[in-house]
């Protein structure tokens, strides 16, 4: 990797979606920001300040490069960097799966912020079912991986996401699928490839 | 630049007048507002970048500036865009007023007569050059190691004159560790029966015995061990086998340690190398606030980049973490690179692609002119 490499992508739908969440003018953590390109437009679009975590090189560098605020370090080590409700909202989109500590991560969560939105792949989507109906893991686009290289370490569907935020004392304030940008109200844990919760602690 | 007003330092003496060793690249722009100003580390000078060049104008050997990887033409600070003023702190052997010159008071060589100074008063004096420069605010101030201390304390001292700061493989104040080592290096120096009380000019001799120690324990923990072992392993500079000396260079480490010593002696002042260490254990803005890092920061109002590097103990990344956590404290903006290198403390020194690039992007997209 050479010192100007920039990766500027844009937002996906997904993202831009889960940005209508987020309160203008916020505070925002983003738990494994990637190439900052959500938090960029945060910043950028909705008034918000903050600051991205990621432990890739690559995506840190992409980071400073755009302009937003990364700290780089392993989420497995924990939050203690940042204190109690220091911040509107804590983002941990697409990062729980790859996490070994994600029970804890989402308390963490909730800890430093006053409502959390955490998005995931959800293996409920109905084309993952039938996959492992056929007796196969599931390849799909959000989980373009297979079952033998795959850097998901957790995955679960809408339910298997509520019952563990009830049973953290979490409360949920909104919950729906995305699918290609659209919101997915009706039956989302089979109809939609990704899950989004917003939370706030009881 | 010679400086007649005098300074008050931070141990109550003061230094009459003084003069100040810089060198700058590129051009100050119209408005004066792309300086950038490198503090330098322990044993390093004004001289950044670039290289000498003889009488006949070829390259003088080894005459590169220590941070040449990273200033210049092109690199991540470039100094096309920025003008970069590297600058040799009071106290030094390379310039400025030190110990070497000639106290103005006693028509004698200071020696150890010279003030003890602290990251502060560098900063006080680094500040006035601006002055005389006429650039009231830095685009940026860097610096590795000690020079991350000066450039994190330019921002508590002058924060309404730094826009950015750059710290690297640095620390909020040393730990006993990190002191230990100091108190090592400078007994190695005064108990060398060249030493003469710090007044060994007088004498006509050098205690280069003691800063031959000195430097060898300081590379000792400049260095990681896996770079140590990949280096020189075990290997011994007589390959027919070992001698059963306990007097001779038997391992290569050891010839290695024995020449970066030498060289030391040849070029350092004693007097100068107790200054420093001791003006590196002093440093702790925390500790007018009752160790409370995050109150301390509460002045800078700078954004910051910082870096540290996995394998570096003399200053680790956690150290760097509690300047972040303190700035996260006081909501300001920072962006932290800890660089997987293997090189310890030195990799700041180091042209690595990740470290590169990551400051060279914070130039690039933050640092306005």
């Amino acid at each position: 990797m050479t010192g100007t490499t920039q990766i500027n992508l844009p937002p996906s739908p997904d993202q831009l979606s889960i940005a209508r969440l987020v309160p203008k003018g916020s505070r925002v953590l983003d738990l494994g920001c990637g190439t900052g390109a959500l938090l960029d437009y945060l910043i950028r679009e909705r008034g918000c300040s903050g600051y991205g975590v990621e432990i890739d090189d690559a995506n840190v560098q992409a980071c400073v490069a755009r302009g937003v605020n990364v700290i780089q370090f392993n989420l497995e080590d924990g939050l203690a960097l940042f204190g109690d409700s220091s911040f509107d909202v804590v983002l941990q989109i697409d990062t729980l799966q790859h996490l070994r500590n994600a029970e804890i991560m989402l308390r963490e969560t909730a800890r430093v912020g006053r409502i959390g939105i955490v998005a995931f792949p959800n293996f409920g989507h109905w084309p993952n079912r039938l996959a492992v109906l056929r007796g196969r893991m599931p390849v799909t686009k959000v989980l373009p991986y297979q079952w033998y290289d795959t850097p998901n370490i957790r995955v679960g569907t809408l339910r298997d996401f509520a019952a563990l935020a009830s049973q953290n004392r979490l409360q949920i304030l909104d919950s729906f699928g995305l699918q290609d940008g659209r919101e997915i109200r009706f039956w989302p844990n089979a109809r939609a490839s990704r899950a989004v919760f917003k939370l706030q602690r009881a | 630049m010679h400086f007649a007003d005098v300074l008050p330092l931070r141990s109550g003496a003061s230094i009459r007048a003084y003069d100040l060793s810089y060198e700058t690249y590129g051009q100050l722009n119209a408005d004066k507002s792309n300086a950038v100003l490198i503090c330098h580390a322990l044993n390093a000078s004004h001289h950044v970048a670039g290289v000498y060049l003889d009488e006949s104008g070829q390259v003088m050997s080894k005459s590169e500036g220590w941070w040449d990887t990273m200033i210049g033409p092109g690199k991540p600070v470039d100094t096309n865009r920025f003008f970069v003023i590297g600058v040799n702190n009071l106290g030094s052997c390379f310039g400025s007023t030190g110990p070497m010159q000639t106290n103005p008071d006693t028509n004698e060589v200071y020696g150890a007569d010279f003030p003890v100074v602290t990251v502060q008063d560098w900063v006080d004096a680094q500040a006035r050059l601006l002055d005389a420069l006429g650039i009231q605010t830095l685009a940026a101030v860097m610096g590795g190691s000690l020079g991350g201390m000066q450039a994190l304390s330019w921002t508590l001292q002058y924060p309404g004159r730094v826009r950015h700061a750059v710290v690297v493989a640095s620390a909020p104040n040393l730990t006993a560790e990190n002191i230990a080592f100091n108190e090592v290096a400078r007994r190695a120096i005064v108990t060398d029966p060249d030493f003469h009380g710090g007044h060994f000019y007088k004498h006509g001799v050098l205690p280069k015995r003691g800063l031959r120690i000195a430097r060898m324990i300081g590379h000792i923990t400049y260095l990681s061990d896996d770079v140590m072992n990949e280096k020189f392993g075990r290997q011994l500079r007589d390959a027919t086998g070992i001698k059963f000396s306990t007097q001779d260079v038997e391992f290569q480490i050891e010839s290695y340690l024995r020449y970066q010593g030498d060289k030391f002696a040849e070029y350092f002042d004693a007097n100068t190398y107790l200054l420093i260490t001791r003006a590196l254990d002093y440093f702790d803005p925390a500790g007018e606030f009752g160790g409370d890092l995050s109150r301390a920061l509460a002045q800078a109002s700078a954004k910051f980049l910082l870096v540290s590097f996995t394998t570096d103990w003399r200053f680790s990344p956690a150290r760097s973490r509690e300047i972040v956590k303190a700035l996260l404290d006081n909501q300001v903006d920072v962006s932290y690179a800890e660089i997987d290198a293997p090189h310890g403390h030195d990799a700041f020194l180091l042209d690595d692609a990740r470290y590169m690039g990551v400051v060279r992007s914070y130039f690039e997209s933050k640092v306005s002119v």
